[in-house]
């Protein structure tokens, strides 16, 4: 068969569509409802590397292969971010969403999907300069257990501090980024005391259910890998877990305009994505 | 044994890619198409990761078509131009949507005109134009050869004319595309696909 035929490029998304099926049966994890294009993207690219001839012969070594199956789920998990990612972002939570948690006595904080950590870092920072850290609990989810584990070390390649410390200044950051880092060879570890009201924990938002009632949901750049329908699915998870008033943070190209739980939200800021849930 | 399962009827559509010197040519290109043109669009150009959407806006104030960033799980329509947003790989989507994705940079670039490519070549098969424009690195090269291999129509801007020659260059050892043009010919190639394709659908 002609590997570039249209008649060949379905029964690749056919073997796909089945690879992901014996995933979710073997190991509990649900990519059925990611991005089609994004999937088989990360697949094929792990497929060129491996060896192995098919996307077919790929499902027999996952499910015979438990570490194989291991790096299939590190490839199909984004873990690319760095700290104040976007720093637009961070100025309009400092001047749009700071000054509201500042009339609370006590804030909870979900990062969902935190992936390696450093957009959790920025907020706790953040949340030190504003003088909250000390009444915050923050929950770092993700489903991903290896980036958890760098998540926890709050270790980095020194060789991201410059681009860190750009992003920190553009944030309005107040201090100098040095104080929260110390440098060793390679690395920086980040000042142990921001992990102090930090518990990073192992969360699934396509197959878990809520688990705490908190101010502020950020969750930026893991919703555009899920389909419409998984979207919503994860939009009624946020809804049932945040406090009415409280915020929902989104990636910069992500929206709950299209979702059916739009109308419990008000737009704080439109460009940098923040919402307001409605105090019915 | 024949296989039953139905293809799917596939739309025509163009993607350009471009870096160094890019937003001249592309405002060249995109400025210069009539007004109905009727073939959507896709664009990756390596911008800085910070910048906003100003060359979406600022085109689309220029032009006869209309032109805007692209938005995840967007429907693509006829006519239409989407860029890639900074910072973001553009994909599409076999059903003829878009996808953005965060994943690692790929030739040093986010968006990848590579990434753009090869999932055009897949949703768009033998219906896709492919273009690479002027720039000072390799993305792009592997990208046209998956169109040139799913049957698409493949046009290199001519290195000799393009602001930096890297790009088109390596496009055209690595795909040896169907057209080596300058801007004004690739415009005008453009429109003349897109006259065919139009007869060829009110034949069926």
């Amino acid at each position: 068969m002609n590997l570039y035929s249209d008649e060949h490029n379905l029964t690749v998304n056919l073997e796909i569509e089945l690879l992901l099926e014996a995933i979710f049966q073997q190991y509990g994890y649900d990519f059925r409802n990611y991005s089609k294009a994004h999937v088989k993207r990360r697949l094929l690219s792990r497929l060129s590397t491996s060896g192995l001839k098919s996307i077919s012969e790929m499902q027999h070594k996952v499910l015979h292969e438990p570490g194989f199956f291991d790096q299939l789920l590190r490839d199909l998990s984004i873990n690319v971010t760095e700290m104040f990612r976007d720093p637009s972002f961070y100025l309009a939570i400092r001047k749009e969403i700071i000054p509201i948690l500042k009339t609370y006595p006590f804030i909870k904080v979900w990062h969902a999907g935190c992936s390696t950590g450093e957009e959790v870092y920025s907020f706790a920072i953040l949340l030190k300069e504003e003088g909250l850290y000390n009444r915050v609990q923050i929950y770092a989810t993700d489903f991903n257990t290896n980036v958890l584990e760098i998540a926890k070390k709050g270790i980095y390649p020194i060789n991201r501090i410059k681009e860190f410390t750009a992003n920190y200044q553009q944030a309005g950051g107040r201090q100098s980024f040095s104080d929260y880092y110390m440098a060793d060879y390679n690395s920086v570890i980040f000042d142990q005391s921001l992990k102090k009201n930090i518990v990073f924990a192992e969360h699934n938002l396509v197959t878990d259910s809520v688990f705490a009632e908190v101010n502020i949901i950020i969750c930026r750049n893991v919703l555009i890998y899920f389909n419409r329908d998984l979207q919503d699915t994860v939009f009624n998870l946020f809804s049932d877990s945040l406090i009415n008033g409280g915020f929902l943070c989104l990636g910069s190209k992500e929206t709950i305009q299209f979702s059916s739980k739009a109308g419990l939200y008000e737009t704080v800021n439109f460009q940098e994505k923040l919402y307001k849930k409605r105090i019915v | 044994m024949d296989i039953k399962r139905k293809s799917v009827n596939k739309m025509h559509g163009i993607v350009i890619g471009s870096s160094t010197g890019g937003f001249y040519a592309l405002k060249k290109i995109i400025t210069s198409l009539p007004k109905g043109f009727s073939l959507p669009i896709m664009i990756a150009q390596h911008i800085s990761p910070n910048s906003d959407n100003f060359m979406a806006k600022y085109f689309d104030g220029l032009s006869l078509v209309t032109v805007k960033e692209a938005d995840e799980k967007e429907p693509i329509l006829p006519g239409v131009v989407y860029i890639a947003p900074p910072n973001y790989h553009l994909l599409i989507e076999e059903d003829f949507t878009l996808t953005l994705s965060t994943e690692e940079k790929r030739n040093y670039a986010r968006p990848s005109v590579d990434v753009l490519f090869e999932s055009a070549a897949y949703a768009f098969g033998p219906k896709l134009i492919g273009v690479v424009l002027t720039g000072a690195n390799n993305d792009g090269a592997k990208g046209l050869l998956a169109i040139k291999n799913f049957g698409g129509t493949t046009i290199v801007q001519n290195p000799k004319e393009a602001e930096a020659y890297v790009m088109p260059q390596a496009a055209l050892e690595t795909a040896n595309p169907d057209f080596v043009l300058s801007l004004d010919e690739i415009t005008k190639k453009l429109i003349e696909l897109e006259n065919l394709f139009r007869g060829e659908s009110s034949n069926q």
